[in-house]
């Protein structure tokens, strides 16, 4: 129907509005990162590539090599992600594999209640966690009771009594943990969905145990799931600066986010929060296109 | 003799660790929602049942200008992104399934990574497109607004995209081969087919809308842009009564009654689809 300019015609909107607000708006960040700033500290972003000047990119790369500010926030930036990633598969996996393959006739509830955390604010999640780990909050109070906030303390994961909340690594970590897991539960859940039963059983019936079975048939299967679902949370979780501003609020726990927050948002020296937006966004693109081509080839096979 | 055994065993472990799980994830939001209904100015300490956050006199969310602006603010945003993300996606959507021709890969790709890109590097992106590309527009509401819009229109695209896949072409070429002009395939065949895809998107951008902080908090500029995400991440630490829980709590049920309905009203349009449980699982 129609000719092919018809159909060109109804993307054109969006084109323009995608070239506009998304690439060019991320060339500023090029341009800004490579360009000056003024006597008034504004940036001033040269467009032409051949005026570039990589001054400030030099400038931020050298803080990082020299083992400076930076670096100390890009390496704590990818152990509190990593460790968050690994806790986050830890409670994930069995929680998406009883949902998606032995909750039974309670499988849609399960599911259900799976999703909703989805739909809650996330800065709604973080002030439940808040109130309850003030320091006279009933998370606290509990903590004490059951003895939970002595033993922290004596591991040194707590530096002192009802201080959940006071630059604590430990705190950090939990609360990316539950923040991002639901968006990792759902990947992991369609992918274990879709394993057919049959190969499990034939698994079975050539004498696998069921430890056997799962590590030689169902895990593999689910590899890919596995992936793009630590790719998705991997990559918001790596610019987050909200999280550890609420449950810390202290530099000790500062992420890359926070730094460029602080320089961009907050700060007056834009140039430098460019460089450092660029270096993490050029960080994660190859997760981003990992995520992409691998959630195409799923579709194209017609199982997304 | 013993009874037959289940060969795959009865998964105490994992019913734990699910049961343990869901308490974990809901809960605290529970005693938030709780704690909104406090009568007292505590968030810790249960003091009786109230609606003093909701409605009362002084500090509500009814009557205290902040609480109840960001409120507005937030409900304006969602429904003028809604507004324009939904049609500029659902074009999109159509331009791209039939784009024969160079440039479909590219702009599909284009399309898909605001999905993937981490909100700060496109908070940071918008911020200096409006300050040193854009200054007329500068920051603001509208600046808001276009950045929801900037995000949620792949949302709106790949929802509307599986739809078209899954309804074919055989409709509108039946509409062809009777007589129909191509206007009319696309008015009163493709569209009203793709009216459940539409409806879900929209609640989606919605509820989307609703929920964005960093991008929305790059591009706010005085005090009225405020939202009420931006509201809790600056009050939650120092936020004196359980207002904010009321706000939070409003805000909430307002994103799942959308969704609620949204979804009624697609299984009532699209039975036999299972977009629907796509708009759960993929976004």
């Amino acid at each position: 129907m129609g000719s092919r300019w018809t159909w060109r015609l109804l993307a054109l909107p969006g084109v323009v509005w995608l070239s506009v607000f998304f690439l060019l708006a991320f060339y500023a960040v090029v341009a800004v990162a490579f360009g000056n700033q003024n006597t008034l500290s504004e940036p001033v972003p040269f467009w032409n590539p051949l005026d570039w000047n990589v001054g400030y990119m030099l400038a931020t790369l050298e803080n990082i090599w020299h083992g400076e500010q930076f670096l100390t926030v890009f390496v704590r930036t990818f152990v509190f992600v990593g460790l968050s990633l690994a806790l986050s598969l830890a409670i994930g996996y069995p929680v998406a594999y009883f949902a998606a393959r032995r909750a039974g006739r309670r499988r849609g509830l399960v599911l259900l209640l799976l999703i909703v955390p989805f739909w809650i604010n996330y800065l709604m999640r973080m002030l439940a966690w808040i109130n309850l780990l003030s320091p006279d909050g009933l998370g606290t109070r509990m903590l004490s009771a059951i003895g939970i906030e002595r033993l922290f303390i004596s591991v040194n994961l707590l530096a002192s009594r009802g201080g959940w909340l006071e630059g604590q690594p430990f705190t950090v970590i939990m609360a990316l943990t539950y923040g991002y897991l639901p968006f990792l539960i759902l990947p992991l859940y369609a992918a274990l969905d879709r394993i057919d039963q049959r190969q499990i059983e034939a698994a079975r019936d050539l004498g696998a145990s069921p430890a056997g079975a799962f590590l030689r048939v169902t895990l593999p299967l689910s590899r890919p799931g596995i992936v793009a679902g630590l790719v998705l949370i991997a990559l918001p979780m790596s610019g987050d600066y909200y999280t550890p501003d609420l449950v810390s609020s202290s530099t000790q726990t500062s992420m890359i986010g926070n730094q460029i927050d602080q320089l961009t948002r907050q700060g007056s020296e834009k140039v430098t929060g460019a460089s450092l937006t660029l270096l993490l966004a050029f960080v994660l693109l190859g997760l981003m296109f990992y995520y992409l081509r691998a959630t195409r080839s799923a579709d194209d096979r017609g199982d997304a | 003799m013993s009874r037959l055994r289940n060969p795959w065993g009865k998964p105490r472990f994992l019913v734990l660790v699910t049961v343990v799980y869901i308490l974990w994830s809901l809960l605290p939001v529970a005693i938030a929602i709780l704690f909104a209904f406090n009568n007292g100015r505590s968030r810790t300490t249960w003091q009786g049942f109230s609606t003093r956050w909701f409605t009362g006199q002084s500090g509500s969310v009814l009557h205290d200008p902040a609480l109840q602006g960001s409120l507005r603010h937030t409900l304006f945003l969602g429904v003028v992104c809604v507004l324009v993300a939904t049609p500029l996606g659902v074009a999109l959507a159509l331009g791209l399934q039939r784009w024969r021709g160079p440039g479909g890969g590219t702009i599909n790709t284009v399309m898909l990574l605001p999905l993937v890109t981490p909100e700060i590097v496109m908070g940071v992106a918008l911020l200096l497109l409006f300050l040193k590309v854009l200054p007329g527009i500068g920051l603001g509401s509208t600046a808001q607004a276009i950045g929801q819009v900037t995000f949620t229109l792949s949302y709106v695209v790949v929802i509307v995209r599986a739809r078209l896949v899954s309804i074919g072409r055989d409709y509108e070429e039946a509409a062809a081969d009777l007589g129909a002009p191509p206007h009319d395939q696309l008015l009163r065949v493709v569209l009203p087919l793709l009216a459940p895809a539409i409806i879900a998107s929209a609640a989606v951008v919605f509820a989307i809308s609703l929920d964005d902080f960093v991008v929305t908090q790059y591009l706010s500029g005085d005090a009225s842009t405020t939202t009420v995400s931006m509201l809790l991440y600056a009050s939650a630490r120092a936020a004196p009564t359980p207002a904010l829980n009321a706000l939070a709590t409003i805000a909430l049920l307002i994103t799942l009654a959308t969704l609620g309905l949204a979804y009624l009203v697609y299984r009532r349009f699209a039975s036999g689809d299972d977009t629907a449980a796509m708009v759960g699982v993929e976004v």
